[in-house]
C-alpha cells in the first residue's frame, strides 16, 4: 500500500492506519470518578495532619475534662491537710507515713496548691470549665446568629436593613465592658434567684459565667448573624435557586436543600473558630478575677493564683498556662483546617 | 463622602449614648447603693453621704444630672478614693496605659507589616513556614499567659528586667512585649494573606509586563494595596490593646488606666466604675470612626462611590 | 543550520519549545514541541482552546512563565536575543520597550490606586530619558492615538472611572509607548461587548499601519483571526497542530481539529434547527497527556498508530504544514500513485 511511508518508517504496518475503534480511544480517556462534597471534604482533611492532631489533642483534653476527673480519687475543692505547696509528685509528710503503714496514695502529678488542694483535678475541672464555656456559648452565638441572619436574608428589604442596623450598633458596643459591666450588675438578682428553689447550681456555676453567657447571648452573634445573611444572600443569587424556583419548589423545600446544605461548610468553620474565642474571653476574665466563683477552678484563675507563688512554685502557672494555649491552638488549627478542606476558595 | 463622614461620626455618637446610658442603667441595680459594704457607717452617715454623692434624687434626675455633667467632664467624685474626682483619676492613669498601648501598637504594625510581607513573597518556602507557625501560636496564645511567662523568664529566674512599677524605661519592655505579641501575630497573618492576594492580581503581571524591576513591583504597586484592608484592622487593633491593657497593667502592677478599671469593679467603686466605661468606651468607638474615615479616604475605588 | 538562518530571518523564531509546570500534584505539560516564527510587521494569529499552550507560548518569550512554570527545551529567539539565556534584568530592558502585551480582561489589569497618567507615564520614564512633563506630553499623544478624547482629564483618572473599552485603550497606549517591536494581545477582547470588540480590533490595525509592529493575536475566536491576520497557528495540547496562512486554514484544512473548528461556527445562512457541531470529547489532561497525537482521542478520523505516536510534519506549502497521521497517508498514497493527491 502505502510503500514511502513505511520504508522511511519501518515500524509500521498497514494495520496501524485502519481506523481505531471506539474502546481503544476510551481506554485514553482519563475521568476522574465524581466524589461527594463532604467525602471530598473529609478528604483533604485527613490529610492536613496538623489539623488531625490538633482534632487528637482536642479528644485526648476532652476526655481529661470530662471523663477522668469522675475517676479520680481527689476532688477539685478538698483540700488535704499537711499537703499544702506539694511539688509534682511530692508526698507529704503525713502521706509518706500512711505508705510507710501500707496504705497506697494516689501521687500528687502536679504537686498541690496552697491549700492543700491536688492541682492535677483541678487543672483538669478548670479545663471543664473553659470547655463548657467556650461549647456553650458558641452554641448560643450560633442558634442566635443563625437565626437572625437568615431571617434578615432571606426576607430582605425593610426587614434585612433595620436588623442590619441594630447589628452595627451592637457591633460598635465594647464587649468586654460590657460583660464587666454586666457580671457586676447581674451580681445581686442572680444572687437572688439562687435563694429559690431550683436555682442553686447558679452558685455552683457563678454568676459571672452567667454574665458571660447572657453577654455572648447579646453581643456576640452579631458576626456569626453577618456571615450567616452574607452566605444566605450569595446563595439566593445562584442561578441554581432560580432553576429550583422554576421547577417549583416551596421556599422552605429551598431554604432546607440548597441553601443549608451550602451553608453548612462555613457555619462549621465559624463555629469552630468561635470557641477559641469564647474560651479565650473566659479565661481572661477568670483571670481579672471578674470569671468563675471559687473554689471552682477556671484555667485562668489558676494561672491567676499562681503568680504570687511565681518565684517557688512556678509549676502552678505552667501546668494551666500551657493547658489553656493547647486548647485554644488546637481549636484554631482544626478550624483552619476545616476551612481549607470545605472551603478552598478561603484559602490564601 | 462627607455625608459619609458625617454619618459615621452620628453613629458613633448614638452608640456611646447608648452604651452610657446601659452604663448607668446597670450601676443601678446595686441594691442600697455603693456603701453598702462600710460597716463602720451610722445610718446618718450613710445618709449624709448620700445626699453628698446626690444619690438620693429620683433616678431620672440622677440621670439627666449625670449625662450633661459627663458632657463637660466631669464625671463625679470617686466613692472610695476620697477627694479625688474621676476625671483626675482618668487623667493620671490614662497618659500610662496610652504609652504602652501606644508603643505596643507601633510595635506590631512595624514588626507584623514586613513579616507578612516575607511570609507572603516566599511562599511555601521555610520562612514562610516558620512566619506562619508562630504567628498562629502567637493568636492562641492567650495575653496572661504571654505576661505570666514572660515575668517568669525574665523577671524571676533571670532577673533582667523589673516585674513591677514604672521607675525606668526597662519597665516599659515586657508590658509591651506582652501586649504587641497578639496583634503582631494577627497584622502578620492578615499581611500575608493579603499580599498574596494582591500578588495573583492582573494588574501586577501588567506591572511586570511593562519591564519594572521587582523591588519597584512590590514597593509601588503591591504594597500599596496589600495594606488597605491591615488599615480596617488598626480599629479593632486600639480596642484590643485597651482590653489588654487589664491584663497586663495588673501582672505588672502598672499604674494604668485598665488597672484602675478593674480595682474600680473589685471595689465596686461605681462612679469610677461609670467614668471609667465611658471614656473607654468614647476612646474606642471614635477611633473605629476615624479608622473607617481613613480606609475610605485611602481607597480611590471607595473615594468615588 | 536552518536554526540559525531562522532568527536571523525572522523577529520571533520559537523551535521546538518544551514548557512544563512543576506542581505539588505532577508536572503539567504546558507546550510539547511547538514551533513558530514571525517576521516583521506581520501578523500572527494563535487560536485554540483554553489550555492548549496559546498563552504561555507568548508569556514565555517574555520571561513571564509563571511560577512554577519552565522552559525544559527548544529555542526562542525575539528580535536578536537568545530568550533561554536571558537574565531576569535583561528580560526588564526588553518588556516594555521592545516587547509588549495586553491582557484579556482590562477591569483587572490596571492597578486600581493610581491614577492612568501614573501608569502610563511610568513605562515611559522607565524606558526612555523623559521626564515627568516630557512623559506626560507622551502620555497624551497616546491616548489620543489610541482614540481616547480629553486626554488631560483622563490622565487624571483612577480606573475605575473608565469603561471597559476605555481601559483596554489605555492599556494599548500603555503597550505602544515605547513603540515596540512586537505587540502581544492575549485575547484582548473577550471581555468586552462585541460593538466595543470590532472598535478595538480596528483600533489596532490602525495602529499596526501606523507604527508598522508586528502582532501575535491570540484568540480562540475564529471570527477575529479571518480579518485580522496574515499567518495562523492552530494549537491543541500544546502542539501547534496546523499552521498556515489565513487563507489555507480557512479554505484548505488539513488537520481534523482545524476542520472541526471551522464546522462548529454557527453560520447565519443556515437552515433553523440545523444542529450545532461540536467537537465530541474532553480536552486532554496535561498531567499525562497521551503517547500519540493528543487530538487522536476525539478524532473523527482517528486510525490506530494516531494513539500510539506522534505523526510527523506534512508540508503542503512554504507556509502550509500540519502534523497528522492521515495527511501522511493521503501524501503517501498520493505519492505512489505518481499524481497530486492534494
Amino acid at each position: 500500500m502505502s510503500q514511502n511511508i513505511l520504508s522511511a518508517q519501518p515500524r509500521l504496518n498497514p494495520d496501524d492506519f485502519l481506523p481505531a475503534t471506539a474502546e481503544e480511544k476510551q481506554s485514553l480517556e482519563f475521568m476522574r470518578p465524581s466524589v461527594s462534597f463532604w467525602k471530598d471534604g473529609f478528604n483533604r482533611l485527613r490529610k492536613n495532619k496538623v489539623a488531625m492532631v490538633s482534632f487528637w489533642v482536642i479528644i485526648v483534653v476532652m476526655i481529661f475534662a470530662f471523663v477522668v476527673p469522675s475517676f479520680y480519687p481527689y476532688q477539685y475543692a478538698q483540700q488535704i491537710r499537711g499537703s499544702e505547696r506539694l511539688a509534682p509528685m511530692q508526698y507529704s509528710e503525713l502521706e509518706k507515713a500512711a505508705i510507710a503503714a501500707g496504705q497506697s496514695v494516689f501521687p500528687h502529678f502536679l504537686g498541690t496548691d496552697k491549700l492543700g488542694r491536688d492541682y492535677a483535678i483541678r487543672v483538669m475541672m478548670g479545663s471543664r470549665v473553659s470547655l463548657l464555656v467556650g461549647l456553650v456559648a458558641t452554641a448560643i452565638v450560633l442558634v442566635i446568629g443563625s437565626i437572625y441572619g437568615s431571617i434578615a436574608a432571606y426576607f430582605g428589604g425593610w426587614t434585612d436593613l433595620i436588623m442590619m442596623r441594630i447589628v452595627d450598633i451592637i457591633y460598635t458596643i465594647p464587649d468586654i465592658l460590657l460583660i464587666v459591666l454586666l457580671s457586676f450588675a447581674l451580681k445581686s438578682p442572680l444572687s437572688g434567684l439562687a435563694e429559690l428553689p431550683g436555682w442553686k447550681w447558679v452558685n455552683t456555676v457563678g454568676v459571672n459565667l452567667i454574665s458571660i453567657f447572657v453577654v455572648f447571648a447579646l453581643l456576640y452573634w452579631v458576626s456569626m448573624a453577618r456571615i450567616v445573611r452574607g452566605q444566605i444572600l450569595q446563595l439566593k443569587e445562584q442561578e441554581y435557586v432560580t432553576a429550583a424556583r422554576a421547577l417549583g419548589a416551596s421556599n422552605r423545600r429551598i431554604i432546607k436543600k440548597h441553601l443549608l446544605t451550602n451553608m453548612i461548610g462555613t457555619l462549621i468553620v465559624t463555629t469552630t473558630l468561635q470557641i477559641p474565642s469564647a474560651i479565650f474571653t473566659e479565661s481572661f476574665l477568670s483571670f481579672l478575677g471578674l470569671g468563675v466563683a471559687v473554689p471552682m477552678p477556671s484555667l485562668g484563675s489558676l494561672a491567676s493564683d499562681a503568680i504570687s507563688g511565681l518565684q517557688t512554685y512556678p509549676y502552678l502557672l505552667f501546668a494551666p498556662s500551657i493547658l489553656i494555649s493547647l486548647i485554644i491552638l488546637s481549636f484554631n488549627l482544626l478550624g483552619d483546617g476545616l476551612r481549607d478542606a470545605f472551603d478552598p476558595k478561603l484559602k490564601d | 463622602m462627607n455625608r459619609y463622614i458625617l454619618k459615621r461620626i452620628l453613629f458613633g455618637v448614638l452608640t456611646l449614648f447608648i452604651v452610657a446610658t446601659l452604663t448607668f442603667v446597670l450601676m443601678q441595680q446595686v441594691p442600697g447603693g455603693p456603701f453598702v459594704a462600710e460597716k463602720s457607717i451610722s445610718a446618718a452617715a450613710m445618709q449624709a453621704m448620700r445626699q453628698k454623692y446626690g444619690l438620693d434624687k429620683p433616678l431620672i434626675v440622677q440621670y439627666w444630672n449625670y449625662m450633661t455633667n459627663a458632657l463637660h467632664g466631669d464625671f463625679g467624685l470617686s466613692l472610695k478614693e476620697r477627694g479625688r474626682t474621676v476625671a483626675e483619676i482618668i487623667a493620671t492613669k490614662f497618659p500610662v496605659s496610652a504609652r504602652i498601648g501606644g508603643i505596643s501598637i507601633l510595635l506590631a504594625l512595624a514588626l507584623g507589616i514586613p513579616l507578612g510581607c516575607i511570609a507572603a513573597m516566599n511562599r511555601g518556602k521555610a520562612v514562610d513556614n516558620v512566619i506562619i507557625v508562630f504567628s498562629t501560636m502567637g493568636i492562641a496564645v492567650p495575653s496572661f499567659v504571654i505576661c505570666t511567662v514572660l515575668m517568669y523568664f525574665f523577671g524571676v529566674k533571670l532577673g533582667w528586667l523589673p516585674t513591677y512599677g514604672l521607675t525606668s524605661w526597662k519597665n516599659y519592655i515586657m508590658p509591651v512585649m506582652a501586649l504587641a505579641f497578639y496583634p503582631t501575630s494577627y497584622i502578620a497573618r492578615q499581611m500575608r494573606s493579603s499580599m498574596l492576594d494582591v500578588l495573583g492580581q492582573d494588574y501586577m503581571r501588567t506591572a511586570k509586563a511593562k519591564g519594572l524591576s521587582e523591588n519597584k513591583i512590590l514597593y509601588k504597586h503591591a504594597l500599596r494595596n496589600a495594606i488597605l484592608p491591615i488599615i480596617t484592622y488598626v480599629g479593632p487593633l486600639i480596642a484590643y490593646t485597651l482590653t489588654g491593657s487589664f491584663v497586663v497593667e495588673k501582672v505588672f502592677t502598672i499604674p494604668g488606666l485598665g488597672g484602675e478599671f478593674v480595682s474600680s469593679i473589685l471595689n465596686q467603686d461605681y462612679m469610677v466604675i461609670m467614668g471609667t466605661t465611658i471614656f473607654l468606651a468614647a476612646l474606642i468607638i471614635f477611633m473605629n470612626v476615624i479608622v473607617d474615615i481613613g480606609y475610605t479616604i485611602a481607597d480611590p475605588r471607595i473615594k468615588l462611590k | 543550520m536552518t536554526e540559525q538562518m531562522n532568527h536571523e530571518k525572522y523577529l520571533v523564531s520559537i523551535e521546538h519549545e518544551r514548557l512544563s509546570f512543576f506542581t505539588p500534584v505532577g508536572e503539567v505539560k504546558a507546550l510539547n514541541d511547538v514551533s513558530l516564527h514571525v517576521s516583521p510587521g506581520e501578523i500572527l494569529g494563535i487560536v485554540g482552546e483554553s489550555g492548549s499552550g496559546k498563552s504561555v507560548t507568548s508569556y514565555s518569550l517574555m520571561g513571564l512563565t509563571a511560577y512554577p512554570g519552565r522552559i525544559i527545551g527548544g529555542d526562542l529567539w525575539f528580535n536578536g536575543h537568545h530568550i533561554n539565556d536571558m537574565t531576569e534584568k535583561q528580560f526588564q530592558k526588553m518588556r516594555g520597550s521592545e516587547i509588549a502585551i495586553i491582557f484579556q480582561d482590562p477591569m483587572t489589569s490596571l492597578n486600581p490606586v493610581y491614577t492612568i497618567g501614573n501608569q502610563i507615564r511610568e513605562v515611559i520614564m522607565l524606558h526612555t530619558n523623559k521626564n515627568k512633563q516630557e512623559a506626560n506630553e507622551r502620555a497624551k499623544e497616546l491616548l489620543t492615538l489610541v482614540g481616547i478624547n480629553e486626554p488631560d482629564k483622563r490622565l487624571k483618572q483612577y480606573p475605575y472611572e473608565l469603561s471597559g473599552g476605555m481601559r483596554q485603550r489605555v492599556m494599548i497606549a500603555i503597550a505602544l509607548a515605547c513603540e515596540p517591536k512586537l505587540l502581544i494581545a492575549d485575547e484582548p477582547t473577550t471581555a468586552l461587548d462585541v460593538t466595543i470588540q470590532a472598535q478595538i480590533l480596528e483600533l489596532m490595525m490602525e495602529l499596526k499601519k501606523k507604527l508598522g509592529m508586528a502582532i501575535i493575536m491570540i484568540t480562540h475566536d475564529l471570527g477575529i483571526v479571518a480579518s485580522m491576520c496574515d499567518r495562523i497557528a492552530v494549537m491543541y495540547a500544546g502542539h501547534i497542530v496546523e499552521s498556515g496562512t489565513t487563507d489555507e486554514i480557512f479554505y484548505q484544512p488539513k488537520h481534523e481539529y482545524t476542520k472541526g473548528l471551522l464546522r462548529s461556527i454557527p453560520r447565519l445562512d443556515s437552515e433553523s434547527h440545523t444542529k450545532l457541531v461540536p467537537i465530541e470529547g474532553q480536552p486532554v489532561d496535561l498531567l499525562n497527556p497521551p503517547k500519540g497525537c493528543p487530538f487522536a482521542p476525539r478524532c473523527r478520523a482517528c486510525m490506530k498508530v494516531c494513539l500510539r505516536e506522534m505523526p510527523p510534519v506534512t508540508t503542503f506549502s512554504d507556509t502550509h504544514y500540519t502534523q497528522c497521521w492521515l495527511n501522511q497517508k493521503n501524501e503517501a498514497e498520493g505519492a505512489a500513485q505518481g499524481g497530486d493527491a492534494k
